[in-house]
């Protein structure tokens, strides 16, 4: 069959991200210096506290946000990462995490309200969230590099990427299984669009939302630690160094360490969600 | 409740050809319809569904009108027409003159704030909220001070009678409650019309029977124009002023519950209509009352006007020392013999037209008897007078026996005709008769003081 010639779609979408890369240059380096440079204090500012009042303060958030029982066991794994030595790792990946949560959440959610009022976005965007999910994590970091260079502001926007689909899926599946009767009963009175959305069906899909969030920062920490690749450094960078020394144990314990950033993150968003149920 | 059909009292609500179909090109269902296709043959070959095809009726200013029919006639369907929930493929909906289906969108907000409240079959109450603030939900969205939304959101529950539970949760209450506040919260806004749809199906028997006489009660006072959905024949009989009957999307009958009993419009409604065949089983002596104060022929007139005026009654019955029945006496015939001096009851009693009926008289047939008002006396094989029996009794006591015995198997609301039909007409007579009692006395009672205060 060698006469069927091959689809140049590689080199397409390389001239296509060419374009892109040389029209947004501007744009680009601009938004990755103002980012550096966030980033940069954040990761000082927490980083540059003493270990034991951080860890205080995580506690106590998750006690505030979760309950008892998941503030001991924070206590307990964050008391264990800095045992090991890898603190200052863990201070970096949490960082990169909420940026790019918090990134994540502030496109996703008006866009998965889009997305739950208007079957027609939905029909549209839903093939894109599903191709977007499935894609291997690593080709997100390919094109970043151009656009951002090396380092965290392209880790950050990479992970946005990858990460964002459950917020938007969620958040529009919150909206649309909301009981039809209630919306019914919304209009009967005379909501406007605006009241309807803000009095009940935010609130009604607060919970299904909270869910999104949760699968958000679970794949935002996933990608941060493959983000390393391209220099995000944090727990992903430990484990990286461990393979190119081959030092298996070095490796596990950063593995580790992201586990228990995991529980722990999870857990605190599932308690969330769980209380808005009520 | 008004007799809209008698009085003049002005349409508050129109329904003008009103058509739904639901598919692509919907326009199309119509012509297709026009041609003389059945719904079915429009499903099949134009893949259209006829929700609500040509309905025209009117609703008048504080009446209650219950459309009913089976599960999927369309009954939903039009209710949504009414307050634009769902848009009509044609037709006009006017309300107070205005034809709703030509607002734009601002003005049906403001036109649903206004006029319309709605209370839903499954409840529709925010889990969010709490019970009060689910009341106050409608002036809410109006922009009303929160002082005085929740003073007037307060002022409902206690209509309702749920005072007090204003800071639960709706998840925390019983079916009955959650409609309660579902009923609360349509009443807050004021409204001018009340839509309900199947308000009251999701409810136990019980429940059910209870909600329905506070809803006529409620309504004395609060005298709303009522549009109200249910699939039931009993419900329909008891609440409605009149009765739409729909079949397929069509109207097939509109008519007060009497009508639609004794005079079914088309072999549907008759077949529906059978579905009470209670009637069958139901004999004059189950339904009558207690006779209320007798007049005997060795009374004075003056006598026997006081037992009417102590009672309320426009008329009494005159019976012998036995108890034999011997006519009637209008509380005209008797103070004019009371002018006139006359001495025995006896000599002015009406002795002609008088309708006495034995006590085994099928209830069915009592109907027309009892078409004029006048009560309808019960006499035994002696001409011994038992009990009377009053128009309002009737209707009671078919809808609280029906209830009361399908009570227990009314698990599956969605089909009137299969809850019904068979399993009645193999009742005993002794078990519809005794759920009868009690409940069609007090019924009764109420319907005879209306008729004496008119
Ligand atoms: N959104 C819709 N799309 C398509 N068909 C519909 C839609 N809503 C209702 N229908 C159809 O219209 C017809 C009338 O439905 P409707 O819900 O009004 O019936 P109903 O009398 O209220 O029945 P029920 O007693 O079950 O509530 C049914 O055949 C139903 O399948
Ligand atoms: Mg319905």
């Amino acid at each position: 069959m060698e006469w069927i010639p091959r689809l140049p779609l590689a080199q397409w979408i390389e001239s296509l991200l060419d374009v892109l890369t040389d029209a947004l240059a501007g744009l680009t380096r601009a938004i990755s210096a103002v980012m550096q440079t966030g980033i940069r204090s954040f990761v000082n500012g927490l980083g540059g506290m003493p270990w034991w009042l951080l860890l205080l303060i995580l506690v106590g958030l998750a006690f505030v946000l979760a309950d008892r029982k998941v503030a001991i066991g924070s206590a307990i794994g964050l008391f264990f990462i800095w045992n090991i030595g890898l603190w200052d790792p863990m201070v970096s990946t949490l960082v990169l995490v909420l940026l790019a949560t918090f990134i994540a959440i502030v496109f996703g959610i008006p866009l998965g309200i889009i997305g739950g009022l208007s079957d027609r976005f939905y029909i549209v965007i839903k093939p894109i969230l599903d191709f977007m999910q499935t894609m291997p994590a690593f080709v997100y970091l390919i094109p970043a590099i151009p656009f951002f260079g090396l380092g965290s502001v392209s880790a950050i926007m990479s992970t946005v990427i990858f990460s964002i689909p459950p917020v938007i899926r969620l958040t529009s599946l919150g909206i649309r299984q909301i009981d039809h009767e209630l919306i019914e009963a919304s209009d009967s009175f005379g909501s406007t669009t605006m009241q309807k959305l803000l009095k009940v069906q935010l609130p009604l899909s607060l919970p299904t939302v909270m869910a999104g969030i949760n699968q958000t920062i679970m794949l935002a920490l996933s990608m941060v630690v493959i983000a390393a690749m391209i220099g995000a450094g944090g727990l992903g960078g430990e484990v990286w160094r461990a393979i190119q020394r081959l030092r298996p144990g070095d490796g596990f314990e950063a593995g580790i360490a992201v586990v228990i950033m995991a529980i722990i993150l999870d857990r605190i968003t599932q308690r969330i969600a769980a209380r808005d149920r009520k | 409740m008004s007799d809209g059909t008698e009085t003049q009292s002005k349409a508050r609500i129109q329904l003008r050809n009103i058509y739904k179909i639901f598919g692509k090109n919907p326009q199309r269902g119509i012509d297709l319809l026009n041609k003389g296709l059945s719904k079915d043959e429009i499903l099949n070959k134009a893949k259209l569904v006829v929700g609500v095809s040509d309905v025209s009726f009117d609703i008048f200013e504080g009446e209650t009108v219950v459309v009913m029919g089976l599960s999927g006639s369309g009954k939903s369907t039009l209710i949504r027409c009414v307050n634009r929930l769902m848009e009509p493929t044609a037709g006009q909906v006017i309300v107070d003159g205005v034809d709703v289906t030509k607002l734009n969108h601002d003005e049906l907000r403001d036109f649903r704030r206004k006029k319309f409240s709605m209370v839903f079959q499954s409840f529709a109450l925010f889990p969010h909220r709490t019970v009060v603030e689910n009341v106050e939900y409608g002036l809410e969205i109006q922009g009303v001070e929160p002082e005085e939304r929740r003073e007037r959101a307060l002022n409902s529950l206690k209509l309702v009678g749920l005072d007090g539970w204003g800071d639960h949760y709706p998840a925390n209450l019983s079916g009955g409650m959650k409609q309660r506040v579902g009923l609360a919260r349509a009443l807050t806004v004021d409204p001018d019309v009340l839509l309900m749809d199947e308000a009251f199906s999701a409810l136990d028997p019980l429940i059910r029977t209870d909600m329905q006489d506070e809803l006529i009660a409620l309504n004395d006072r609060v005298q709303k124009t009522i549009m109200f959905i249910t699939h039931d024949l009993d419900e329909a009989l008891k609440m409605g002023d009149r009765i739409v009957l729909m079949k397929d999307g069509e109207v097939v009958q509109v008519g007060t519950p009497e009508e639609i009993l004794t005079r079914p419009a088309t072999e549907y409604v008759e077949r529906f209509v059978a579905n009470v065949d209670i009637t069958k089983v139901l004999t004059a002596e189950d339904v009558m009352k207690r006779p209320r104060p007798v007049a005997y022929v060795k009374d004075g007139p003056r006598v026997a006007l006081r037992k009417m005026r102590e009672s309320g009654l426009s008329g009494i019955f005159v019976v012998r020392q036995s108890g034999e029945l011997v006519g009637h006496l209008s509380a005209e015939r008797a103070a004019d013999a009371a002018r006139k001096e006359d001495k025995w009851v006896d000599e002015v009693t009406d002795r002609e037209h008088v309708s006495s009926v034995p006590l085994d008289y099928p209830v069915r047939q009592l109907f027309s008897l009892c078409t004029s008002g006048n009560p309808v006396a019960v006499v035994d094989e002696n001409q011994i007078l038992k009990g009377i029996v009053v128009r309002g009794s009737i209707i009671a006591a078919l809808s609280e026996a029906n209830q009361d015995y399908h009570g227990s198997d009314e698990s599956a609301p969605a089909d009137a005709s299969n809850s019904a039909g068979s399993d009645l007409s193999g009742t005993e007579d002794g078990v519809a008769v005794s759920a009868a009692d009690a409940p069609a006395e007090l019924s009764a009672d109420a319907a005879e003081e209306k008729e004496a205060n008119a």
